[in-house]
């Protein structure tokens, strides 16, 4: 999923105090399983932000609906009929859908609620962790399910560095070696010696460095 | 003799003579003076001397231009080249630039991740790794050809180094790793700074049953301790550093005033020993903002004086 984190309240109320109705959006998808930009959050920041706004002695009216997904067309069409009575959005979630509200509503103001973080997988409650920076081009097959891309932080395709310790990363004792976990897995594997294959160099036109992406399905398109 | 490329370093090497090769950090700002004191201080008790690039990840001269100053002096610098900082196209074109002076060795790294440095917030590159910059050089000189494929009028003529730490973990795949780096094209290694000797030889050993002295110059690195603080240091801050604690010990057992000498014995035994390990065809002494002491680490090993080639 993709992976999301509160932004601060303060930084929220400096984008929208001068407004006096709002709409706080949210998602009911990735957002709500990290527990970012659900239901229960859109409620909470609704909460704070009125109790502010009355300690300012200012008059806001905010309102709050959370939609099924802020990234597809037919559930962002369910506030048209009411998007006019308010100043601004803030949605709360991912900046996929922040856009894609703006897009939709060409003349609202909508803000960010989250900082949108990574593609990641939940450990456990309250820790969620890096998998995929969306590079376009798989090589997990490769690499023995563990992605160096996003899990070594110099992206290495033929690691482990020289900076690997105990199973660390060099830039923290938080952080595992991705470089580790792989060779732990080609091991469990059977597949160690897979280890000398030379991984050539990658092709990044499908990642951030070829432009703005897209992927179109003709078999799928009505 | 058939050599690869006109490096002095390679002549050394093949000519089965111990290499010593040293390094030297460029400074925090244009005052390439600095670069031209340390190399003086080193140049008649060395082969080459690096230039390292951007080390730790903070911020300094670049590597290529110091390493052009020496090459200017009549010196044999090794370009040291991180994948940190630039894509395929600055890489090249770096290589290019120091192929342009006739710079005829290149140490290909990985480089310190950048949040050790000045500037923690800047993005990394890394479009290659170290790994694949060794072929692409090897590629630009072997096949006179850029990665795009186009020809390149007069390819670089490079000696084509990369770096090993037997210390770093997992320890199974350091020997593996050193294969790999042999056949993406290293032709010659330098190591990380060695105090663990029995580990260094236990890796020396597993790689000479792999044959792997044979295909590639291993130069081995040391470091001079200046005091048991530093000692400590590397122990517990540096990443991938192995000093063990009779190390330490032996280091703080001596009085303060007393502890760089006693660091620089400990460097002279180190590599009395390593002169006798098989395959060990070198040496590389990073005396860290210590260059002066090179001299002195050279002439009580024996290394000195330096031989001469064509």
């Amino acid at each position: 999923m993709i992976v999301a984190d509160k932004k601060p309240i303060d930084e929220i109320i400096k984008e929208i105090e001068n407004y006096g109705k709002i709409l706080i959006l949210g998602c009911n998808e990735c957002v709500t399983v990290c527990e970012a930009g659900g239901k229960k959050e859109v409620g909470i920041l609704a909460s704070a932000l009125r109790m502010y706004f009355l300690n300012q002695g200012k008059d806001v009216k905010i309102d709050e609906v959370t939609l099924e997904r802020q990234c597809d067309h037919e559930y962002l069409e369910e506030i048209r009929d009411r998007v006019d009575k308010y100043e601004a959005i803030v949605s709360l979630a991912c900046g996929v859908g922040v856009q894609f509200t703006a897009e939709k509503y060409h003349a609202m103001p909508v803000y960010p609620g989250v900082n949108t973080c990574f593609l990641g997988v939940t450990e456990k409650r309250g820790l969620w962790t890096e998998r995929c920076q969306a590079c376009g081009k798989c090589m997990l097959a490769k690499t023995a399910g563990i992605c160096p891309v996003s899990r070594c932080a110099k992206r290495l395709l033929n690691g482990p560095c020289g900076g690997s310790t105990k199973g660390k990363c060099e830039i923290s004792k938080e952080v595992d070696c991705a470089w580790q976990l792989i060779v732990d897995r080609l091991k469990a594997l059977g597949k160690i010696g897979d280890y000398e294959n030379i991984i050539p160099l990658k092709d990044w036109s499908t990642d951030r460095a070829g432009g703005p992406r897209k992927v179109a399905r003709e078999d799928v398109q009505l | 003799m058939n050599f690869k490329t006109p490096s002095k370093l390679e002549k050394i090497l093949a000519a089965g003579h111990f290499a010593v090769t040293s390094e030297c950090g460029p400074p925090r700002g244009s005052n390439i003076e600095h670069i031209v004191n340390k190399a003086n201080l080193i140049k008649d008790h060395v082969d080459a001397i690096n230039i390292t690039d951007n080390q730790t990840s903070v911020t300094r001269l670049c590597s290529l231009a110091a390493c052009i100053r020496l090459k200017l002096m009549g010196l044999e610098p090794v370009l040291q080249m991180v994948t940190r900082d630039r894509n395929r196209i600055a890489l090249q074109s770096d290589i290019l630039g120091a192929a342009a002076f006739d710079i005829f060795n290149m140490l290909c790294l990985s480089g310190d991740h950048q949040s050790f440095g000045d500037c923690a917030q800047g993005q990394n590159v890394h479009d290659l790794d170290s790994m694949q910059l060794l072929q692409t050089v090897r590629h630009m000189r072997d096949e006179g050809k850029f990665l795009g494929g186009g020809d390149i009028d007069r390819p670089p003529r490079m000696f084509v180094g990369a770096a090993a730490n037997p210390f770093a973990d997992p320890f199974e795949i350091r020997v593996p790793r050193l294969a790999k780096k042999i056949a993406a094209g290293a032709e010659f290694i330098q190591t990380q700074c060695i105090y663990n000797l029995d580990k260094f030889e236990l890796w020396m050993k597993m790689l000479r049953d792999r044959g792997l002295h044979e295909k590639v110059y291993i130069l081995a690195g040391l470091t001079p301790l200046k005091s048991a603080g530093m000692a400590k240091y590397m122990k517990n801050r540096v990443p991938g550093m192995d000093v063990p604690d009779d190390v330490v010990k032996r280091m703080a057992a001596a009085p303060k005033e007393k502890q760089p000498e006693e660091g620089i014995k400990i460097c002279i035994e180190s590599i009395q020993r390593l002169k006798e390990v098989e395959g060990v065809k070198g040496f590389h002494i990073m005396a860290i903002e210590w260059e002066e002491k090179v001299p002195e680490i050279v002439e009580n090993t024996g290394l000195y004086p330096r031989p001469k080639v064509d």
